[in-house]
């Protein structure tokens, strides 16, 4: 394997050729944000709050999708990054429910000093995102910041797609598609502001080629997508995170081996999910393994606390 | 791959569209017995398919776009993904006849808006420029199941002649014998004499440089996919889409033989042995002629082993930035691609292309026949040869200008027979351009000047507007075409556009946010994937800068 040497923030580092520049940044543990990459997932460079100043180059450049070249002279935390930065942030903070992101993108929205209120107060929400026509949209008035706040879609038993919360980073896409379940039951539609996740001519689910796989939820970054029993706990104000624990077993279904995590509150079963390392599986699961846990916890008669109350009644209201 | 489908059907006419372009999957008890690899390896039949049932039906259904995912093994998701993303193509049910008025800057000084209240047999929808702003106002009519056209009020606009529009209005555009007795594939004839590298050797000496905007030196970008390993291909980029800019559509209207020359000359300089004509879904006559003039060369033998598909854009601005085009032609959304790798290397199918715009094209029998030294004795060291110019706005006599690079932008708004009134603003390079003062009036129109004022010659527009027009008005409707217009795939251009077009709004009746913009315009130009991302505000920031808005 060849060595590239390159120069970030001053530090000299040697890398083999072929990675990344978030691949060489990490390698001197200087973490980037990054919210459309995944290590499992081919990057799609789409939500730039990865850039870095590359000198030479005219623009930023996406450290996720950028292959090292020998020589290059990097900036991670120039003025110039911490502007595009900030901004990107504002620009999605102002348009998307984020509240549901990760501890670390949080703490990179507050050193670069986000503002989203910049824009004007949000805009109400919509309830026409999904028949939008390309090209065309309502008269802006300027008053209020446009958002993509609109009426969440609930249509299954297993989960629901919160799109207010959606900042298109098409992991979702990926993981349906080629990069791990190889269903296609999403995809990007529209155009612009106006592009969204959805199905064939927006069908719900069921109907469309949905095989509930959930490893689209495994993939969300911003709680878009989520586990129909989470999102009834969270309603009805039952989850606590801080209570649960987390058990790594092996899937019984079949012979596959792939590594569960069970998430347990009050020592019921309340979401699947699977070590994104782990080598069997990067993180997916199938139907079985993601929801087919029940039979350890029937919920009969007798089940009493709040939490089985919600869960039972995410099932049986299918 | 198992892909489900949906469970509509077609019916017989949706059916027979679609099978006109798509061999069905053979199956047999449920399973796949032809299909698979050589079904998929089709889907750049998904956008002409779809297209073609919009065409015919007025609206894509349920039944047709599954009838086309089943015969080409595309995911229905995707291809609604991919139907949804082009401005021509309704995947709602629409009236046979939909009616698509210009609203831009150029029309809708002029009447264009009070088009949109006209009576119609149909549906009556806006629409960004259409490229007929030398004869303004005008629309484009879709009809399902017969011709669309574009209909314009304004008088024949001019068409000022040096060697690239000389036979325009005085050659027959359907007849390959006029255009051969008029210097026609001369060209060719030579290219072919004195041999492939000896033309890009010429076109190397004639300094060409591309004018679809960025200016990239065209006989470099021949070279270096000349030296990459075959398959390689060519496009042309007819997809002219630049507010303002009708040029293209000029040459191909009026000279499509010259159009089919240069890229004949070009394939066989670089060795490509598939060529694509990328035109605008907007330019009817431009594509009926471009696609007659093609057949015509090919049954005349004049094309050798060459083929050239003319594939018809679906309404997107998008798709004339050249890595979008690529994945529009091979029926994916058309969403830029982050560069590196560049198209020399990594282009259309995954493979070496070069892609040229329409007038960067039409110099190349020039340089063959005269030499690439003679070529570049014309014009400026740094910007050699002629340029076409697209006149139109408040001046005397709209139309398409060439003239030899050098000469000032005033010497050009004189050919045009001067203002229409007291001159405000004139806007140079396009909605991606800038607006500029009297000031300029001395510049002289070359690449190297306009960089050294940092501003932009663009795709040749340059439209005037005088002191009666509302110049809020004008930029916000730029700033509205860049928010339809952005593919939704990079955050700082998906929502950047958007905030930038509240801010102008806000304008109306305040003082503009110009920290606002600055930040904006600043994160967008650094931070995008793409040219429309990094250019989508400059138009804003020249017109706060002039005092504009």
């Amino acid at each position: 394997m060849t060595e590239v040497a390159l120069v970030i923030d001053g530090v000299d580092v040697v890398v083999n050729e072929g990675v990344t520049l978030l691949d060489a940044c990490r390698s001197i543990a200087k973490q980037q944000p990054t919210l459309c990459y995944l290590e499992t997932l081919a990057p799609v460079n789409v939500c730039r709050v990865c850039v870095v100043e590359v000198e030479g180059s005219r623009t930023l450049v996406p450290s996720c999708s950028r292959k090292v070249e020998g020589g290059m002279v990097v900036q991670t935390d120039s003025e110039r990054v911490r502007h595009s930065r900030r901004v990107v942030f504002e620009m999605l903070a102002s348009s998307v429910n984020l509240a549901l992101v990760d501890h670390p993108t949080r703490e990179w929205m507050e050193s670069y000093n986000v503002d989203p209120a910049r824009f004007g107060p949000p805009a109400a929400p919509t309830s026409d995102r999904d028949q939008r026509h390309a090209g065309h949209h309502g008269e802006v008035v300027g008053g209020a910041a446009e958002t993509v706040h609109q009426p969440i879609k609930v249509d299954n038993s297993l989960y629901v797609r919160d799109y207010s919360r959606c900042i298109l980073c098409y992991k979702c896409v990926e993981a349906c598609g080629d990069d791990a379940q190889n269903t296609f039951a999403i995809a990007v539609a529209g155009r612009g502001f106006d592009a969204r996740i959805s199905t064939e001519f927006d069908v719900t689910l069921p109907e469309g080629a949905c095989v509930f796989c959930g490893n689209c939820i495994g993939v969300c970054p911003t709680g878009a997508l989520m586990f129909r029993s989470e999102h009834e706990l969270r309603q009805a104000d039952l989850w606590e995170e801080d209570r649960q624990s987390v058990t790594r077993t092996v899937c019984s279904f079949c012979g596959v081996g792939c590594n569960l995590e069970l998430h347990v509150q009050d020592n019921r079963i309340v979401k699947v999910t699977s070590p994104q390392d782990h080598s069997v599986t990067e993180g997916h699961l199938c139907i079985k393994g993601r929801f087919g846990y029940e039979y350890v916890q029937e919920l009969g008669d007798l089940a009493s606390t709040p939490v089985d109350v919600v869960l039972r009644r995410a099932r049986s209201d299918s | 791959m198992d892909l489900r489908f949906m469970a509509d059907e077609p019916s017989a006419v949706e059916r027979a569209v679609i099978a006109r372009l798509i061999d069905p999957v053979e199956s047999r008890n449920g399973q796949v017995v032809r299909g698979g690899h050589a079904a998929r390896g089709h889907r750049h039949l998904l956008l002409p398919a779809l297209a073609a049932v919009q065409s015919e039906l007025g609206w894509v259904s349920r039944g047709a776009l599954n009838e086309i995912c089943r015969r080409l093994l595309v995911p229905p998701a995707e291809a609604y993904g991919v139907a949804s993303f082009y401005a021509l193509i309704s995947t709602d049910p629409r009236p046979a006849e939909v009616t698509h008025v210009c609203d831009d800057i150029a029309c809708r000084q002029v009447g264009g808006l009070d088009l949109l209240s006209q009576p119609s047999g149909g549906e009556v929808v806006t629409t960004p420029c259409l490229g007929q702003c030398d004869r303004r106002p005008a629309m484009f009519v879709q009809r399902a199941g017969g011709q669309d056209e574009v209909l314009v009020s304004g008088p024949p606009a001019t068409v000022h002649a040096g060697p690239l529009l000389r036979r325009v209005g005085k050659v027959d555009p359907s007849s390959l014998a006029d255009f051969r007795k008029q210097g026609g594939f001369e060209g060719l004839r030579r290219a072919q004499d004195i041999g492939a590298e000896a033309v890009v050797a010429e076109v190397k000496k004639a300094a060409l440089k591309g004018r679809g905007g960025a200016a990239f030196p065209t006989g470099v970008k021949w070279e270096a996919v000349a030296n990459e390993p075959a398959p390689r291909y060519l496009v042309c980029n007819a997809d002219e889409s630049e507010p303002g800019t009708f040029k293209d559509r000029v040459v191909m209207e009026g000279d499509p033989f010259a159009v089919i020359e240069a890229i004949t000359i070009a394939a066989f300089a670089t060795g490509c042995e598939k060529a694509y004509i990328y035109v605008r879904g907007e330019y009817p006559l431009a594509t009926s002629r471009i696609t007659a003039a093609m057949a015509a060369s090919r049954e005349a033998g004049l094309l050798g082993e060459l083929e050239i598909e003319v594939f018809r854009g679906q309404g997107a601005y998008i798709c004339g930035e050249e890595t979008a085009l690529f994945n529009s032609i091979e029926g994916f959304r058309g969403e830029p691609r982050q560069k590196p790798p560049f198209p020399a290397q990594a282009g259309l199918f995954g493979r070496p292309t070069v892609i040229n715009n329409v007038e960067t094209l039409i110099n190349i029998p020039e340089i063959v026949l005269g030499g690439g030294d003679a070529y570049a004795s014309v014009g400026t060291p740094d910007s050699t040869g002629t340029r076409l110019f697209c006149l139109s706005g408040d001046l005397a006599r709209p139309g398409t200008y060439e003239i030899e690079m050098g000469r000032t932008l005033g010497d050009l708004v004189e050919l045009a027979g001067g203002f229409a009134g007291e001159p405000k603003a004139i806007l140079l390079g396009g909605a991606a351009g800038f607006f500029v003062s009297s000031d300029y009036l001395s510049m002289p129109l070359t690449f190297e000047d306009a960089r050294a004022r940092g501003v932009t010659l663009g795709s040749g527009v340059v439209m005037a507007f005088n002191h009666d027009r509302d110049m809020h008005d004008i930029v916000r409707r730029v700033a509205r075409f860049f928010r339809d217009e952005s593919c939704g795939q990079c955050v700082p251009c998906r929502v950047g556009t958007v905030r930038i077009e509240e801010a102008v709004a806000r304008a109306r009746s305040a003082p503009i946010d110009r920290p606002l913009i600055a930040d904006l315009d600043r994160a967008m130009k650094d931070a995008s994937i793409c040219g429309l991302g990094h250019t989508a505000a400059s138009v804003v920031q020249s017109a706060m800068a002039m005092g504009l808005i």
